[in-house]
Order: structure tokens, then sequence, then C-alpha cells
């Protein structure tokens, strides 16, 4: 089941890490992206650090990590194309992060997060 | 809250769903749903329409008026034929620039295009000619249009037969369906065009028999700024402000020789003493382009330095942003004038120093109707 953050990220579990990205809503309000800095691999962070800088044409924004933990993977293919977030924001994952524990249930479900965008 | 003002063309923008924003007092399309990277490609390819109806339009009318302005201005008024406009700056005491405007000679008055955001305060200031008997007229009930790109000239041909024959900086008037026509042929986007003043109660109208032929595509301001930064074209308030001089905002060109220092007419507009004198020397300050190597954009505010590590702080980007045409960022900052094309600074972003190659201004060649 997919999870939502109050900062437009989608969070999906998978096993004991969750692959982040952004959402419609939120590739939407952003316009044209083009150009994505992903975190390392290897790196720990703290829930709340902003990991990634996304830029679109109009202004530069932050994602950040929705828990604490250490990022086991980044979509490689992003950085290349960065157009991608607005051609299928659901398949633009940006990165994988392994917590020893994930809950999940904290965060919005799909109801709650339309709600919040209204 | 704040009240913005809204155009003639609201509901229009409105209906093809544009996103509104605050912008200068108004509340204005910034982009539309083909996005700002798209629709910047299609003005550069086709035709865009832009509204840019929250400008100040003024028109000043006495004896002696081109004479009169020019103790305001620094542009060649005098010397600006019938039929010609011209770019001009409005000048402080200091040197600094009040506002850049556009300048059209229209046989019996001047028609002046002034900034939004400065409107108020350069018509309080214009206000000044009228102890020299010159009347000081807002116009308060035109709206204004862009039209750029380079099938401009074909689409405004269908509606007004006479477009064509202008040259890049005329001005003409035309009747279209009974209204008339102020057009110039210029824009701020790097492209050839045009700039039309039609009565507000026909600007719907004409903006919709635009948008129905099929190379034109309505632009918000998100594209607007990023093909006027490709073209190198300096915005007030980012590029230019009270603070900065002409010859350091890379506008020295518009100060022509017979207003500079042993010309006919040497100074005689606010700040000649200090603006005259830097021009002759060379400012030690000058607009410069820059591109960043990679592709994270460098925006205002971003800081210049002349090392990787330490080293001086040289300036801060002015206008910065991706271009889309070029395909890369791109970006403008007020720096040291010893600076050359080809040089390398570094701007500081997100507390890491990136390596950025002094450019040529512009970035994108205008292609202008001479």
């Amino acid at each position: 089941m997919l999870r939502y953050t109050e900062d437009h990220e989608w969070l999906k579990q998978d096993g004991d890490e969750i692959v982040v990205g952004i959402t419609a809503h939120a590739s939407e309000q952003l316009g044209d992206v083009v150009f994505i800095e992903l975190p390392e691999v290897g790196r720990e962070v703290e829930q709340g650090e902003e990991i990634v800088v996304i830029e679109s044409v109009k202004a530069a924004s932050d994602i950040t990590a929705p828990i604490a933990g250490v990022i086991t993977a980044v979509n490689e293919a992003l950085p290349d194309s960065p157009g991608a977030v607005n051609e299928d924001p659901m398949a633009a994952w940006f990165f994988r992060i392994k917590a020893s524990s994930v809950d999940l249930s904290g965060f919005m479900d799909e109801a709650a997060y339309n709600a919040l965008i209204g | 809250m704040a009240e913005f003002r809204r155009t003639k063309l609201y509901d229009l923008h409105v209906a093809r769903g544009a996103k509104m924003v605050p912008f200068a007092g108004w509340d204005m399309p910034v982009q539309y749903p083909m996005g700002v990277l798209n629709e910047h490609l299609h003005t550069r390819a086709h035709a865009g329409l832009f509204d840019v109806s929250h400008m100040g339009q003024v028109i000043l009318r006495g004896p002696d008026v081109a004479e009169a302005l020019e103790t305001l201005v620094s542009a060649d008024i005098l010397g600006l034929a019938q039929g010609r406009q011209r770019y001009g700056l409005f000048t402080n005491a200091e040197g600094g620039i009040l506002d850049d405007l556009m300048i059209a000679n229209k046989g019996d008055h001047l028609f002046l295009v002034v900034n939004a955001a400065c409107a108020e305060q350069d018509i309080a200031h214009l206000r000044q000619l009228e102890r020299a008997g010159i009347s000081v007229e807002p116009v308060t009930d035109r709206g204004l249009l862009a039209l750029q790109g380079p099938e401009a000239e074909a689409v405004l041909a269908r509606l007004v037969p006479g477009a064509p024959a202008m040259k890049f900086m005329d001005v003409a008037e035309f009747d279209w369906q009974g209204a008339t026509l102020w057009v110039s042929r210029s824009g701020y986007t790097g492209e050839d065009g045009f700039e039309i003043s039609i009565p507000e109660a026909q600007v719907v109208a004409f903006a919709e028999a635009l948008l129905v032929q099929p190379e034109v595509a309505p632009i918000g301001l998100g594209a607007r700024d990023s093909l006027r930064l490709e073209a190198g074209m300096p915005l007030y308030g980012h590029d230019m402000d009270a603070s900065t001089h002409p010859g350091e905002a890379g506008l020295g060109w518009s100060i022509p020789k017979a207003r500079r220092m042993g010309g006919v007419r040497a100074g005689g507009f606010p700040g000649a003493e200090v603006i005259l004198p830097e021009l002759a020397e060379g400012s030690a300050r000058s607009r410069l382009g820059l591109r960043p190597e990679g592709r994270a954009p460098i925006r205002e505010g971003v800081a210049i330095f002349d090392a990787p590590e330490g080293g001086a702080a040289l300036g801060t980007v002015c206008s910065g942003g991706f271009g889309p045409s070029v395909g890369g960022p791109v970006a403008m900052a007020i720096l040291p004038a010893g600076l050359t094309p080809g040089a390398t600074v570094w701007a500081e972003l997100r507390g890491k120093r990136l390596p950025v190659t002094i450019t040529p201004l512009p970035f994108h060649q205008p292609s202008y109707r001479r």
C-alpha cells in the first residue's frame, strides 16, 4: 500500500526498505523538472534531512528523508533524464532507504493525501 | 489580504487553464497547461501571445516634448524620427536606474511603455515635466499584447495587413474592426514580434482572433522570463535597480554619442555627472553571461567567487535559470569588468563551488527583422 508525506512524497514499502518518489500533484506543481541531485548510496540520513535537490524551470526544491536510515540505492537514470519525473512520477523513484524497522502507518493513505491536496 | 488587479484578459487566462500568480500588484498568468518549457520552445519556433496589459502606458504631449523628456531619460529623443521607437532609462541623481522604458515618437505626442512595478513612480516622476508645459496622460483604457516568434509576422498579417511592412522598432497605427491598434515591431523575447496596444473593449476579441490562428499559443510570465534571459535582456529589479549605473548593467549602448561627454547635448539628465565619466573610462563592473558546467541551474542571489575555495566574492547572480533553447543552465551577474569570455569563476550553490564559464551575451541569437 502506498503512503504519502505532507511534502508530497510517495512511499512504497519493500521488505525492510522503502522506495521514495514524488506525487503527480508535486510534479505538476513543480513544472518541468530540469535537474536532479541524488544522495550517495550508503549515506546515513536523519528523518527530515534534505537529501535530494530537484529543480524545475521555475524553482529549486528539496526532497527530505521520510524516515531515518541508510540510502541503499538511487535511480541513476534520473539525473540524465529529469523530465521522467513529469512524464511518470510513480515510475520515477528517487532513492531506497533501509531502516531497522519500517512502520509507515503514521503516514497518510491515499484518501488522506487526496484530502490534503484537495 | 492584498487585492491584485486583473487585466481584461483574466477570464480568458483562467478559461485556458493558466496558473495565476501575483506579479507587481497584478494577478497574472505564469504558465498554461503546456508548461514553461514548451511555451518557451513554442515561442522560439512559432508564435506566442503574451498579456502585458499590466505594463504602464503613458502619453506625453506638449511643445518641445522631446527636449523635456531628455531631462529625465538618457536616450536620444530629439533624434527619434516619427514612427520610430527607442529603448531608454530613467536615472536618478546618483546615477542609478529608476526604470527602463520604451519611447515612441507618434508625431504629435510621445508614447511610453514602462514596467508594471514602476508605473506609479514613473508617472509621478514624469509629472515634473508639467512645469515645462507637458501633459502627462496615463493610458488607463487600453490593454497591451505581445505577439512574439518567427511566425508572428505571418499571423498578424492575416488580421492587420499593413504589419509586415514594419521594420524592427517601427511604430504605426492600424484599424482592426473599428479599433485603433498602436503597434510596434518589438518585444522582450529575442524573437521577431509585435507589441500591440488596443482599447480594452476589443482586447478580448483581438486576443481570441490571434489565439485561433494555428501558430499561436498563449504564453505566461514564466516563459517570458526564460526567453528574455536567453536573449541576454536585463529585467528591472533583477539585473538593474536604483543602485546600478547604466554602464554596470551593460546598458551603456542605450546612451548615444549625442548625450555623452563631448556630444552635442551631453548630459542634462539626472546622474549624468556620475554616469558619463564612467562610460568614458569604462565601468568597474559589468553585466556578464554565465554558463555553469553541468546541469544545475544557478539562480538569482547565488554568490560568485574567483576561486574554487576561499578567494574573493565577485558578485551575485542577478538572473539565472534553465534555458530551454540553450538546453542547459544560463545566468547573468554584474561582475568586475576585467573578466572576459572564457574565464572561469565559481558559483557557490548549496555550500559547494561549481565552475562557471563567462560567456558572451546573448545566449540565444535574436532574429529581428531589420
